[in-house]
């Protein structure tokens, strides 16, 4: 599904991803596990086109996808989700997730003047999908309550919802459960499941080592910009430079 | 009857108050010509003129965020090409009906061309560069007479076609059906078309696709464009539509004038039009209607100052148009201190600047106990 080739990222002299190569097989949940400045928003930024890439490449079902634009991204089916929640705060909950159907929704100009039937059925449609997403994710309720008023965790789930309107074939969460209580963490757990049950493959950027081991079928760990290790979770348990990285020096 | 309009309790009721309000549009010019005199039905018809500028402009910096100091370049824009294309100047003659969407069409062309270099900045650097290219609209109408005379240089450009419709000139006094109207009535009815159209496409674009993505983008860029929002295009295409309106003005002042020069179209009109949005309540379409009218209108009543001086004091102790800055700017800083969000703001739109008022209430309270 998602390839990554030899990805260096450089802020002027500073390395931030060197040579990274990984591969998100389609249908998996694929974790992405590293100590904090590891690298690991910055190869989210660059898969996502936030940023370009200083060298290798990165495709999506084959198609290159490093340095395009982010809403050319997002057209090929890869939506993401912000680490620092990004709503948009003063729109209602629904309209945020109208706003992320946008990419495969067509009215323009005229068709906003004029409202004629097409873009009339368009808006019905798009109104549709929206609030079936709020139901999915657990907000059908709270439509029309502004973004930025919801709780936190219910911000977390809207902007899950918003990168759904997208209609992505992959989907990647960036630490989507941080700052959560055990029950909220379970419910998200339970929505991961069930989207992958729809047949979405997921990409999970996460701290919370406990929940990345219980559910990623693939982990790979970055440690200064660089992969160390990747594998099944309980591979990478053992894995000693893994171990070295969290406990740090010669703990191995 | 505001608030009736806003707030219907019944459809009928809301029926009623749509009726009154058009009896009342429909006969405001002949209230205002026997209250006031004509020259109001002058500045009712600069009123108009001024909400269809102001909403062009709310379409650019209260949806998308994009603030545009240059917005009156593109006025000049609208109404050079209308004194082009219908005046003795280069002796064309077209009709209006086909001067007017050219001078729109051209405004919104150069709303791109403005847009494309300056998608990549923000905030006070967008405001620089655009005041920039609305100095450079003008300077260019200021000097484009030598060596061909294409602007007529700060002579500007005179006898400028008026409109006509069906055999009937908007540029002199006539009798239609029985009643005396004058060219400035002619142009409000005129006005009011074109504004009403102003309103339906503000309104039409606000609640769409398009208008999402333009709140979107003043929201959060960075979200929007990792949402699949063309940020480039999108953002080109408020420029253009906010342009088009501009465009449309221009024109419809050139014809309304009859005479236009490069003075007409100083920095000082695109602020004006800002301080409207502002005033109004931007992004919230009542609200800029509201400041469009009310700062064409209030500058004109406080002119009555000088003669209210000379039968009261005897003599003009200051200056009425001094005083109009004057009070103009107080007006602006008192609303900035009691009323940020503009005078009917959208419920939004208080919320961005009102929503923390809590928190930072009591976070001040605790700085302030600790400093104690």
């Amino acid at each position: 599904m998602l390839t990554v080739v030899g990805v260096s990222k450089r802020f002027g002299g500073i390395t931030a991803l060197q040579e990274v190569s990984l591969e998100v097989r389609a249908g998996e949940i694929y974790g992405l596990i590293g100590p904090n400045g590891a690298g690991k928003t910055t190869l989210f930024n660059c898969m996502t086109g936030l940023y370009g890439v200083s060298s290798g490449e990165i495709l999506l079902a084959g198609e290159r996808v490093h340095n395009q634009k982010p809403h050319r991204i997002v057209q090929r089916g890869f939506a993401r989700t912000f680490q620092n929640i990004r709503l948009f705060a003063n729109m209602s909950a629904l309209d945020n997730v109208r706003v992320g159907r946008h990419v495969r929704t067509r009215a323009g100009v005229l068709g906003a003047v004029l409202r004629d039937r097409r873009t009339r059925a368009e808006e019905a449609d798009n109104r549709r999908r929206a609030q079936a997403l709020l139901d999915f994710v657990g907000l059908g309720n709270k439509a029309r309550t502004l973004a930025g008023h919801l709780a936190y965790g219910e911000q977390r789930r809207l902007e899950i919802a918003r990168a759904l309107a997208t209609e992505p074939r992959l989907l990647a969460l960036d630490e989507p459960v941080a700052g959560m209580n055990p029950a909220e963490r379970q419910q998200m757990r339970e929505l991961f499941l069930r989207l992958r049950s729809q047949g979405l493959t997921l990409l999970l950027i996460e701290h919370d080592v406990k929940l990345v081991m219980g559910l990623c079928d693939r982990v790979a760990v970055l440690d200064y910009g660089r992969k160390i290790a990747e594998g099944s979770p309980s591979e990478v348990r053992q894995n000693p430079a893994v171990i070295a990285a969290y406990l740090g020096g010669d703990a191995a | 009857m505001l608030d009736l309009l806003r707030r219907p309790r019944t459809r009928s009721q809301a029926r009623a108050a749509l009726i009154l309000l058009a009896v009342l549009l429909a006969l405001l010019p002949f209230l205002t010509e026997a209250a006031l005199g004509r020259s109001w039905v002058r500045v009712l018809d600069f009123a108009l003129l001024y909400v269809i500028l102001a909403l062009g402009l709310n379409i650019v910096v209260g949806y998308a965020g994009l603030l545009d100091l240059g917005y009156v370049a593109f006025y000049a824009l609208g109404a050079y090409l209308y004194a082009w294309l219908a005046s003795p100047h280069f002796g064309l003659h077209l009709p209006f009906w086909a001067v007017l969407p050219l001078g729109a069409a051209l405004a919104g062309v150069f709303g791109v061309l403005l847009g494309a270099p300056t998608l990549r900045l923000r905030g006070d650097y967008l405001a620089i560069v655009t005041l920039g290219f609305g100095e450079i609209i003008r300077i260019f109408m200021n000097n484009l007479n030598a060596p061909v005379n294409i602007t007529n240089g700060p002579q500007g450009i005179n006898l400028i076609d008026p409109v006509h419709v069906a055999g009937l000139s908007f540029g002199k006094t006539q009798q239609v059906l029985g009643l005396t109207l004058s060219s400035a009535h002619f142009y409000y009815y005129l006005f009011l078309a074109f504004t009403l159209a102003t309103i339906f496409i503000a309104y039409r674009l606000q609640d769409s696709r398009i208008g999402r993505a333009w709140v979107a983008i003043r929201e959060d860029e960075v979200a929007a464009a990792a949402m699949g929002i063309d940020t480039r295009n999108v953002k080109l295409l408020a420029f253009a539509m906010g342009a088009l309106f501009g465009g449309l003005a221009g024109g419809l002042f050139a014809a309304f004038q009859g005479f236009i020069s490069p003075e007409s179209f100083n920095l000082w009109e695109s602020i004006l039009i800002l301080c409207m949005i502002v005033l109004g309540g931007m992004g919230h379409i009542p609200g800029v209607i509201l400041g469009a009218l009310l700062l064409t209108v209030l500058p004109e009543a406080l002119r009555y100052l000088g003669d209210w001086q000379r039968l009261v004091l005897g003599e003009v102790l200051v200056e009425p148009t001094d005083l109009r800055m004057l009070l103009f700017g107080a007006a602006l800083v008192l609303m900035m201190i009691y009323r940020p969000e503009g005078l009917i703001p959208s419920r939004q739109r208080k919320r961005e600047f009102h929503a923390e008022d809590g928190v930072l209430e009591q976070e001040q309270a605790s700085l302030y106990d600790t400093r104690t």
